[in-house]
């Protein structure tokens, strides 16, 4: 660990008011920058269309797998209750007539249905959440900055990364000193 | 309440005061009750969002606590209702080396699955809202061991707006899915009573009727814990005296829904001509008509007007601004309220089943000492979770409150405007 070295990861700019940022946001959006990002400390709404981002797509998700949480329980169901075929061994079913209803009664299934559709609806757009916004990460650069713990009270940051194809120390720097930031450093993270 | 749970898994279900007639009593009843509970904090936190009911940012992160610690309390007694809860596994459908799958057209197999998919996702929806709160407890927390454990549940949360985007669609998502959940588990629950055939139990008004009894209660239970811990902590700029105001219109509203099931069930007995339907309802609850061999009124008459009294006659002080706004006239009409529907669901279960059908089937129902350790138990259980909750968690939604003051959000077409009079060269272009 003694031979660490640092190399710049990602300036960032801090701002006071929700104007502010949404101004210095249009400014970085319109100078075509890709990997930057803006830290607030609530959703702020307006910022899409400030920052140039596309709808989310999070719902594809949540639809995709709430059907197959529907399918999943009228197989489930039918084969437990209503036929008598054993697949991969698990054991078989057997039809059951309960109330003088036949085997593989539809109305008595429309609960088990809903409920499982619902379950895989919610647990997928959960972990679907995590996948698209790439959490938990805890290792972020971005934690380098002591003035960041602000990002979650009442401060707003805008953060552009190193790996963008228009980052350069100088250009980029000027940029975000033109939008009038409280403050203005540059990250650094550790290399090994 | 352990010692009560031991004795009773030793001994078994007889040590309850459920007999041959009354099966279901005090387990059912407190199932019930506490799950009723739960659905407000739902649809506090659902509801209110998709109807874009600001005001509900201030008490929704307490709901929905209250919510998944009343469903815990309340799966407690399905499953030891059961009587031999470690055969409980049967209940899902587990491929078994004996062939055997539960049936799933009973009602009690849809209560398996809407209870623990409603505890499932309301554990979710409460997490998922609690990430940047605990982001920034993180940040603010001065304590290193805090720092990471606070930080650890906090996944690494960084405010970035490209996270906001995705985050505030799949809330939007989650408060969609709820609010039918929220609807449907409570139906599920008032089917275990309305598929069967006892008198008092077997009507269609069933569904609806549950469902506004639980958004009753459990606003009740989220307006006591509320005003004690708003006078505690101080939360008098967060929830305002105009919250207050909107819940008692609410629970007024709802309370006149649950008056307008309570007088239905007794036209439809009476236009039945069933006799065992009026039998229960006249004579079992409201103790008229035929007296007893000893001239006694019905023995549990006075459940019935307990009930009445408590769910439709105290929350009709909630007409007059005053008592709407006076802080010690909700909190005793909100507790009055809780013990009201409490004696509802008693009502429901045992005054139906203790004198059904056949007169020489007939009992009568006791409590004993451990079904009122075990109800007092689940007590215990709940404020425990619950003062842990406020101890260590955000008991206010810290982030959406911000987000609900003025000039929160940027004016976009005012800095349009600005902008584009002192550098009109920089045109728009698409950022992707």
């Amino acid at each position: 660990m003694a031979n660490e070295t640092k190399k710049p990861a990602l300036y960032l700019a801090e701002y006071g008011t929700p104007n502010a940022i949404a101004r210095a946001a249009m400014r970085v959006r319109d100078a075509g920058y890709q990997k930057w990002d803006c830290h607030t400390p609530y959703a702020m709404h307006g910022m899409d269309e400030a920052m140039g981002l596309k709808p989310t797509r999070i719902g594809y998700i949540s639809f995709i797998f709430g059907m197959i949480g529907l399918a999943t329980a009228v197989f489930m169901m039918n084969y437990t209750n209503a036929f008598s075929f054993n697949l991969l061994n698990i054991g078989a079913g057997y039809p059951l007539v309960v109330g003088g209803k036949p085997p593989g009664a539809f109305p008595s299934m429309v609960p088990i249905i809903f409920e499982l559709g619902i379950l895989l609806c919610g647990l997928s757009t959960f972990f679907g959440l995590l996948a698209i916004i790439k959490l938990p990460r805890h290792n972020h650069p971005i934690f380098e900055s002591e003035r960041f713990e602000a990002a979650s009270d009442d401060r707003f940051f805008i953060s552009i990364e190193v790996g963008d194809q228009k980052f350069n120390l100088d250009g980029t720097k000027a940029l975000l000193e033109a939008t009038d930031p409280i403050s203005l450093e540059l990250i650094e993270e550790e290399v090994r | 309440m352990g010692a009560a749970l031991a004795y009773l898994f030793i001994q078994g279900i007889g040590v309850w005061g459920n007999n041959a007639p009354v099966y279901w009593a005090w387990d059912i009843t407190n199932f019930v009750w506490w799950i009723g509970i739960g659905h407000a904090g739902t649809l506090i936190s659902a509801i209110l969002f998709l109807f874009r009911q600001k005001w509900r940012t201030s008490i929704n992160r307490f709901a929905e606590a209250m919510t998944v610690f009343a469903v815990l309390c309340a799966g407690l007694f399905p499953a030891i209702h059961t009587g031999r809860p470690w055969f409980d596994y049967y209940l899902f459908p587990i491929p078994n080396q004996m062939d055997m799958w539960p049936n799933f057209k009973s009602p009690l197999m849809w209560d398996v699955f809407a209870v623990s998919t409603y505890l499932t996702i309301s554990v979710i929806f409460w997490y998922v809202g609690l990430i940047p709160d605990l982001a920034t407890l993180r940040d603010r927390s001065k304590n290193l061991t805090r720092k990471r454990v606070y930080g650890f549940f906090a996944l690494g949360w960084r405010g970035a707006h490209r996270h906001w985007q995705h985050y505030e669609r799949a809330y939007l998502i989650f408060a969609g899915i709820s609010t039918p959940l929220v609807l449907s588990v409570h139906s599920v629950v008032s089917f275990d009573f309305a598929t069967s055939i006892v008198p008092g139990w077997h009507t269609t008004i069933f569904p609806p009727y549950f469902v506004a009894g639980a958004v009753f209660s459990g606003f009740a239970l989220v307006m006591t814990l509320m005003l004690i811990c708003r006078s505690i902590f101080k939360l008098h700029n967060i929830v305002t005296i105009k919250h207050l105001d909107l819940m008692n219109k609410f629970m007024l509203g709802v309370s006149l829904l649950v008056g307008y099931a309570y007088a239905m069930e007794f036209f439809i007995a009476w236009y039945s001509a069933n006799p065992y339907e009026q039998w229960v309802f006249f004579h079992n609850r409201l103790g008229w008509g035929q007296l007893d061999s000893k001239g006694n009124w019905g023995p549990l008459w006075w459940a019935y007007y307990a009930m009445v009294f408590c769910n439709v006659i105290v929350p009709q002080i909630f007409w007059f601004k005053r008592a709407r706004t006076s802080v010690p006239i909700m909190l005793i009409a909100s507790i009055l309220i809780n013990i009201g529907m409490w004696f509802e669901r008693f009502v429901i279960i045992v005054t139906s089943t203790y004198q059904d059908f056949l007169p020489s089937s007939w009992g009568m129902f006791h409590p004993t000492l451990i079904d009122i350790l075990t109800y007092l138990g689940t007590f215990g259980l709940f404020f425990t979770l619950f003062l842990l909750f406020v101890r260590w968690l955000p008991m206010i939604a810290i982030a959406e409150v911000k987000g609900n003051l003025p000039g929160a959000h940027p004016d976009l077409h005012a800095l349009q405007a600005h902008d584009e009079e002192p550098d009109a060269a920089a045109a728009p272009v698409p950022a992707e």
